[in-house]
């Protein structure tokens, strides 16, 4: 049984001007120690479907799944009682930005332990003794005196790993890390990753990654869904991903990728993310796929088989004969 | 006409004085200090480093925005005093990292255009103008009708086409820009960045390329100044300072970035620490503190750029030219 197990989530936000589908028809299950990766560009509600299995989207927002289990709970029949006693407990996540995602007026040690007096029914000194142990774990130096620091008073670094502590402090079974380190500079990068990484192995935690960056995708996880304009149109095992893209937007995507150039002149995907009002009718990518035809600009594909990476699209890149026929 | 140099920078510094009282003195942030660089014409140097290493201070001084403490250079054969400021202005221009915030939302995208003329060449007629603005806009691949909207009208990647254009206008010599592509998504990234390689060609353009994304500096670049807490640490060809670091950062730095090869089997150096503040920053090498070879002489000395055209300020350099020697011992 997987740890997490979503089908077909879409979320619609009502909006002034009209209902905005922002994530559409989206797939993921996770395993215990899986490490998955959801990449995609912005607007690809990668962070919307997230925060819509963690119950903070706002009252706009309308949330409907076919299924939505965590070890097998039904997550959509809780009461929110209920459902707040999984939600920060076995179910954690690390915000974007660690700035502003923390509480100016409380020290990061009063916020540490907040979780632990909500969750874990621990007294004060096993709070204290716990929030040392934690920061001690996340790398943070002299933990002691920093726990009476205000996030002002430190730096985007250690303010990330700060809620790295905050988000493990109950030892929950699936974490999600939602863009960990896009505020920060490579080497705190390198530094923040290492400790996911690390503690997913150690305690066999489900790890779900949120990010954009192909090279932390490639570095860091073990499977990847790529999603654009709010549908999942990929899902492959890192490897394969990055070697036999199935998607033809999976593939423009690494093509564009500096570092894989070949000329001085970069391949790029023309045109935008397709917006509110522009959604085409057939396949979301048609626009700007080199491939399409007027099937694809008519019928909205849908997803192939395993064998070919669950891939959203009438003519999937790299099939195999066998597989073809 | 690319060995024309258009920027001599010779030890290139700027002190800022906070704090203070009436009793307390200032105390000193060097965010910039002693950087010296050539730029030519239509070639591209690149500044790499960290949050709070002095790339944005230098780019502010190269674009004539505020006047170095220390040292002195040379825009286009001219030394760049204060008394040059206003004649030198229209030769440097800069495109800024937020294109959401860097152009004005009320004024249409004719208007956002035409401004430096307006204000630089008030000899030119109207109509005039707004034919140069038009053909700007056709340059940087917007659609003529393009002229009569407002930013918010545009997505990211056609703001910062736009802002490239209205750098433009006044037909520059050198660029800077500061993180021009860090804000933008990675399928209108390579749009940008092929855009600034056109008109590169094109028009001649020297860049002075700001950013800390080392994939898209390996692109761009033709010579990159990696710093550190306010000094360049290493200066050098793109080859040079990709394929042989020297300076145990340039390393650290190189080893950090995520490559988009899943499985490749790479030595990781890890880094202890952050970096120190700029009001204090450490006697001697200021990168020791993190420096798995550090040794009683880095603390006590800070070493100088060495070296004919790759430079490094290192008493223990790395062996130049190996691409990955020995893996180094990670500091604990």
């Amino acid at each position: 049984m997987a740890l997490l197990e979503i089908r077909n989530l879409s979320v619609d936000f009502t909006t002034a001007s009209g209902a905005f589908r922002a994530v559409d028809a989206v797939d993921v299950s996770v395993d215990k120690g899986e490490v998955l990766a959801i990449v995609g560009e912005s607007g690809s509600g990668k962070s919307v479907s997230m925060l819509a299995l963690m119950g903070l989207l706002p009252w706009t927002a309308t949330i409907t799944a076919d299924v939505m289990e965590f070890e097998g709970r039904d997550l959509r029949a809780l009461t929110p009682k209920a459902r707040r006693k999984i939600v920060g407990k076995d179910i954690a996540m690390i915000f974007q930005e660690p700035m502003s995602s923390l509480n100016p007026c409380f020290t990061v040690g009063f916020q540490i332990k907040e979780a632990l007096r909500l969750h874990m029914n621990m007294d004060r000194a096993t709070r204290h003794k716990r929030a040392i142990e934690l920061m001690d774990m996340v790398g943070i130096p002299a933990p002691e005196s920093r726990l009476n620091t205000f996030p002002h008073q430190m730096s985007g670094g250690m303010n990330q790993r700060v809620m790295i502590a905050m988000s493990i402090a109950c030892n929950p079974k699936l974490l999600i890390a939602d863009e960990p380190t896009t505020a920060l500079d490579v080497t705190i990068q390198a530094q923040i990753l290492d400790l996911l990484t690390g503690l997913q192995r150690d305690t066999g935690m489900g790890l779900i990654l949120i990010t954009h960056d192909m090279g932390v995708v490639a570095e860091n996880a073990e499977r990847v869904s790529v999603q654009y304009a709010g549908q999942k149109v990929e899902d492959q095992p890192v490897y394969d991903l990055f070697a036999r893209p199935h998607h033809p937007y999976t593939a423009a995507l690494l093509a564009a990728l500096p570092e894989r150039a070949t000329s001085k002149l970069l391949p790029t995907i023309p045109g935008v993310v397709p917006g509110q009002f522009d959604r085409p009718k057939g396949c979301l990518f048609s626009p700007r796929c080199a491939y399409a035809d007027d099937r694809c600009r008519s019928t909205p594909p849908i997803p192939c088989g395993s064998e070919l990476g669950l891939a959203r699209c009438h003519y999937p890149l790299n099939a195999t004969e066998e597989v073809k026929a | 006409m690319s060995d024309t140099p258009v920027v001599i920078a010779e030890n290139l510094s700027r002190h800022y004085e906070v704090g203070g009282g009436m009793f307390r003195k200032p105390q000193v942030v060097r965010a910039l200090s002693e950087a010296s660089f050539t730029l030519h014409l239509g070639k591209t140097l690149a500044v790499v480093g960290e949050s709070g290493c002095g790339k944005s201070t230098l780019a502010r001084l190269i674009t004539l925005i505020e006047e170095p403490t220390g040292g002195q250079f040379q825009l286009n054969g001219r030394g760049a005093t204060r008394e040059n400021w206003a004649s030198l202005r229209t030769d440097v221009q800069i495109v800024f990292q937020d294109p959401y915030g860097s152009l004005n939302p009320r004024q249409k995208i004719g208007a956002i255009l035409e401004e430096p003329l307006k204000i630089n060449r008030p000899e030119m007629s109207a109509a005039e103008r707004t034919a140069k603005a038009r053909d700007m806009l056709r340059l940087v691949g917007l659609r003529p009708e393009h002229f009569e909207r407002y930013p918010h009208m545009f997505s990211g990647g056609q703001r910062q086409r736009i802002a490239v254009a209205r750098a433009l206008m006044l037909d520059p010599k050198v660029l800077v820009l500061d993180e021009p592509v860090s804000a933008l998504d990675l399928s209108i990234q390579s749009q940008i960045l092929n855009l600034l390689t056109e008109l590169q060609e094109r028009m001649g353009l020297a860049y002075l390329f700001i950013s800390h994304d080392l994939s898209v500096v390996k692109h761009m670049a033709d010579d990159v100044i990696v710093m550190y807490l306010g000094r360049p640490v290493e200066t050098g060809s793109k080859e040079e300072i990709f394929a042989g670091p020297r300076h145990p950062y340039t390393k650290a730095l190189l080893s950090a970035t995520p490559v988009a090869e899943p499985g490749l089997e790479k030595q990781r150096i890890k880094l202890a620490g952050e970096l120190p503040s700029p009001m204090n920053v450490p006697p001697g090498c200021a990168f020791a503190p993190r420096c798995w070879k550090a040794q009683d002489r880095c603390h006590a000395e800070r070493p100088l750029l060495e070296g004919a055209t790759h430079r490094t300020a290192c008493f223990f350099p790395e062996a130049g030219g190996t691409p990955s020697p020995a893996a180094p011992k990670p500091a604990t």
